[in-house]
């Protein structure tokens, strides 16, 4: 594949890491603060976009910014693979803007300069990470990532937040500095370099004892992915305001985690070696486990948001299974449902957000029968709900059916069971919630005709979010093309 | 004045400004800051240029007064030396801006004296990275120890008490040292380093020489505060004033590191050193290892930010001496990188704790509530230097870790990594748990949804540039570690090594 030296994926992340200034300067206006997140948002979704024929047509585009250690420089490169989930980041943080804007002035939130400007710096981190050339560029942008989401976990600064944040804090920075680390250097030691290359570097460098064990230390290391045990954080980060659930709990931050695995599964390991080995295998063992788990636990929770927040523990799984399988269509579903769980998912934040907005509503027992006031969120959510269980005709349908006939055609009848469950856990801790606000009939003796749909700017951003987790269904055409270029050049 | 001979210049530049100080400081303070300022500024602009003609031409040998070594005293600046000379000479002009202001809070009428003492010390620093003797050496290491007595006793309170303790503790670090050129001197009857590495060639079964190996290593242990040597330091850094800690905190451990180095390098060759007694180089990794997880709990114990930060240091000492010890390259790049590193990060840290205590009046952990709504660039400068002391990348402490775990799993040293992971995990413990209590608000305003606005104070200008400065210096050092690990530290590094 052919890379063409270019400024582009420095811009894209540059663009939103600047905006942190003027809208730092600009607290007192918070119209003309907010103009620059979305003038930053849109320039940055341009400068991704226009990359995208390029690597559609197969080439690439690399900037080295500087040479740290021998062999290993912080490089920016933009292949398939980072192109298929900048572009989903970089577009729905657009939205999350919008969405940001009716949420915080509905509530009026406090610190919302430091609200976007920290937002702004995390954007600029996740596109970091898509771009990523190696692993070391790759683990600075992480780390930066979840730096900069401590002020937004921790934005109400009560004692619960001061909990979560510690909570947060103590996984994710725990496991990046004490699992990734060590496994990067060792990495390092037996191959001298970090690249991210096609089909791996790490074949026929090391024992299998040894290959195994850099496997646990990266997928338990990168803990953004929220594969259990290390998936407390997640629940805990549900403190945070619901923009910040929905865009980095939903998308970014977990997306990372994720993206990390698949690159080290893909890039580093390679396919082939895993196969070989078996690890494979043993990896969508080690993931059914949080698959089936999260989805029971999800089962239980009656805060909405951590409702959703166990069941997106359960989907990032679901993609980190897909790579396991090694096969075709495994991995296909697997880098597939990033894009469809992030659209899904997404749309169900925001929707949480949108009653909590209009009725500071948090759990799911309270709000039997709001549907009816709210009948535009609750269609969203229904989308939502649809496309996470995997039902046609929602985007999420084609994810899960690729995962499924990877399954099937790797003989993992085990795996099949799995991905059949999971979906029926699912739609079971799902449908409860649309049943509840569409036909249970309302509270007695609660006041409820000041309630109704949220403001237009939280309105707006989960309708366009729910009709894109049903376009995806039919026109998937563009990531489809880019996972293929990403996994069979 | 000849710029040849640049590098003496750097040395006497502070000696006779001190003296220039403290002459010119009786008739009017107004002397003190110009002078100081402009003699380590001298000093600095200096050093660049003889570390670009070290790089280019090679090692320098300058004989003082002419007379031939091994008679004469003789001062080598090799690339190594070069490095420690722009190190030593950019810290103190920087940390000098905060200092002056700090001083003529807390010691007004009397900056002249102190002032006089810091140039003094900085010019003992300056020889010890410019000799090539090694009782010169001795002599520069009383010389700034002595004046660090001086300088930490000028603190309030329990200073005098921890000066004495420092001396104790350092008099028996330079006796031990003593003994050990004593030692050499009566095997080679020389003591200009060069002279006795060529002499002891022969000599490497000797008992004699192990033992002055053993005393001069023991002796540098103590002066640079390697656990468990280094009771003395903690005391001793808190109580300094902050003006003095400013300086002494980021350099004197720093510069002792490098003379062990030096002695390693140019006086008992690194075979010896390390592969001539079977079982000590990895004794030492270990004790390192074991220094680091110590130190590092030991700071967790704390509740007074600058007190923290002296265990810090001396957790970081331990990093250095396992990174020598490891024997390898990866692990020398790292100490050396470590080295500078160390001294940026300890300078950040200190200057923004000198910047805090200047405006709170206490580093009591209780007092740091809400100072980044107080003083939000102060703060954000410490953060940088926090995230450095972690490991968190591009801040240049990342690339100095990374080089020494390197060294560490390639000499298959896995308890001093994972005294490394560890000791990476405990500062994100320490400093989070500081930025947690500068982050929230006071308990009873604690819900969050207050308005009540926080007047911003922060600390003067004079305090506040070099602060940032050094901030920025952490991240454009991690940025440029690799041209800085080609460009100077591999040169410094013989070769074969």
């Amino acid at each position: 594949m052919a890379y063409v030296h270019s400024i582009w994926p420095l811009a894209a992340v540059l663009l939103p890491l600047l905006a942190t200034v003027p809208i730092m300067l600009s607290g007192r206006s918070p119209n003309l603060r907010e103009s620059w997140t979305l003038l930053a948002g849109g320039g940055m979704f341009a400068i991704v976009a226009s990359m995208l024929p390029t690597v559609l047509a197969g080439g690439g585009f690399v900037l080295t910014l500087a040479e740290v250690v021998p062999g290993v420089p912080i490089q920016l490169r933009v292949d398939a693979l980072g192109m298929f989930f900048a572009l989903v980041a970089s577009f729905l943080w657009i939205f999350t803007s919008v969405y940001s804007i009716g949420y915080m002035r509905a509530l009026e939130e406090h610190d919302q300069t430091r609200y976007f400007a920290s937002f702004a710096v995390a954007i600029a981190a996740t596109i970091g990470v898509a771009f990523s050339a190696n692993l070391l560029t790759l683990y600075l942008f992480y780390e930066v990532l979840s730096l900069s989401t401590y002020p937004l976990v921790t934005h109400e600064q009560n004692a619960e937040a001061r909990a979560s944040g510690r909570k947060y804090l103590t996984y994710i920075l725990g496991t990046s500095i004490g699992l990734v680390l060590p496994a990067m250097l060792i990495v390092y030691q037996l191959t001298g370099t970090l690249d991210f290359t096609h089909g791996g570097i790490l074949a026929g460098k090391a024992s299998p004892a040894t290959l195994s064990l850099l496997l646990l230390l990266f997928v338990l290391g990168f803990a953004k992915a929220g594969v259990m045990p290390f998936h407390g954080w997640l629940p805990a980060a549900m403190v945070a305001p619901t923009p910040v659930s929905a865009f980095l709990h939903g998308v970014a931050v977990v997306k990372v985690g994720v993206f990390s695995i698949l690159r080290v599964v893909f890039d580093i390991f390679g396919p082939d070696l895993l196969r070989s080995l078996d690890l494979g295998v043993a990896l969508t063992y080690f993931v059914s486990i949080t698959i089936l788990f999260a989805s029971l636990v999800a089962l239980t929770q009656d805060n909405l948001k951590r409702r959703l927040a166990y069941s997106t523990i359960g989907q990032l799984s679901y993609m980190i299974l897909g790579a396991g399988m090694v096969s075709a269509a495994g991995m296909t579903g697997g880098v597939l449902h990033i894009a469809m769980h992030a659209f899904g998912k997404i749309t169900l934040f925001f929707c949480a957000g949108a009653i909590y907005v209009a009725s500071h509503k948090k759990y799911i027992s309270e709000m039997d029968g709001l549907g009816r006031k709210m009948p535009i969120t609750y269609a969203a959510f229904f989308l939502g709900a649809l496309s996470i269980i995997g039902m046609p005709p929602l985007g999420g349908f084609l994810s899960k059916w690729n995962l499924l006939v990877g399954a099937v055609q790797s003989h993992q009848m085990v795996l099949v069971a799995v991905l059949l469950g999971s979906s029926l856990l699912n739609a079971a801790y799902f449908f409860p919630i649309i049943y509840r606000g569409f036909f249970a009939p309302a509270p007695a003796g609660e006041a409820r005709e000041g309630i109704r749909e949220a403001p237009l700017f939280c309105l707006l951003p989960l309708s366009v979010t729910a009709l894109c987790s049903l376009l995806l269904f039919f026109y998937p055409t563009v990531f489809l093309q880019l996972v293929q270029r990403a996994l069979f050049p | 004045m000849t710029t040849s001979n640049l590098h003496i210049y750097i040395l006497a530049a502070p000696l006779l400004g001190a003296f220039a100080v403290n002459l010119l400081g009786r008739l009017s303070r107004r002397w003190v800051a110009p002078l100081t300022l402009g003699v380590l500024g001298y000093a600095t602009i200096a050093a660049l240029v003889v570390l670009a003609r070290v790089l280019r031409d090679g090692t320098i040998s300058y004989t003082v007064g002419n007379w031939r070594p091994p008679f004469g005293i003789e001062l080598v600046i090799d690339p190594l030396g070069a490095l420690m000379l722009l190190l030593i000479s950019a810290v103190a002009l920087t940390a000098t801006f905060s200092s002056l202001t700090s001083i003529e809070r807390e010691l007004p009428g009397r900056e002249h004296l102190f002032f006089t003492m810091y140039l003094l010390l900085i010019a003992g620093l300056t020889g010890l990275a410019l000799t090539g003797d090694a009782f010169n050496l001795y002599v520069l290491l009383e010389i700034t120890s002595i004046t660090t007595y001086g300088l930490i006793a000028m603190g309030r309170g329990r200073a005098p008490l921890a000066s004495f303790n420092y001396i104790i503790m350092g008099s028996i670090g330079a006796c031990f040292y003593l003994l050990g050129v004593g030692y050499l001197y009566l095997l080679t009857g020389t003591l200009n380093m060069a002279d006795i590495a060529r002499i002891l060639q022969g000599l490497q079964e000797t008992a004699a020489l192990a033992t002055a190996f053993a005393f001069i290593l023991v002796g540098l242990w103590i002066k640079m505060a390697f656990f468990p040597l280094h009771s003395w330091l903690p005391t001793a850094y808190t109580q300094a004033p902050s003006g003095a800690s400013v300086m002494i905190a980021p350099l004197m451990t720093k510069v002792t590191v490098f003379l062990m180095i030096r002695v390693i390098f140019s006086i008992f060759t690194p075979t010896y050193a390390f592969f001539h007694h079977p079982g000590v180089q990895a004794g030492i990794v270990w004790a390192a290892a074991l220094a680091i997880v110590c130190a590092s709990a030991l700071a967790l114990a704390q509740r007074d930010l600058k007190r923290m930060l002296t265990y810090i240091i001396v957790a970081e000492v331990g990093y250095m001496v396992g990174g020598v010890w490891l024997a390898n390259t990866q692990g020398m790049t790292g100490a050396i990188l470590h080295i500078v590193n160390d001294a940026l990060m300890t300078l950040c840290l200190f200057l923004a704790a000198a910047a805090i205590i200047y405006r709170t009046g206490s580093l009591g952990f209780d007092s740091l509530q809400g100072l980044y709504r107080r003083m939000p660039i102060t703060m954000a400068a410490f953060t940088v230097g926090a995230f450095s002391m972690i490991g968190i990348p591009p801040t240049a402490g990342f690339f100095s870790k990374w080089y020494l775990l390197l060294g560490g799993i390639e000499a298959s040293q896995w308890g001093y990594v994972a005294a490394l992971v560890f000791s990476s995990l405990v500062n994100a413990v320490l400093f989070f748990r500081i930025i947690e209590i500068a982050y929230f608000r006071t308990g009873e305003a604690g819900h969050g949804h207050g308005h009540a606005v926080v007047r911003v104070e922060e600390a003067p200008l004079m305090m506040l540039a070099p602060l940032v400065l050094a901030a920025l210096a952490l991240i454009a050092v991690g940025f440029g570690s690799g041209p800085l690990v080609n460009g100077v530290i591999r040169l410094a590094i013989p070769g074969g090594f």
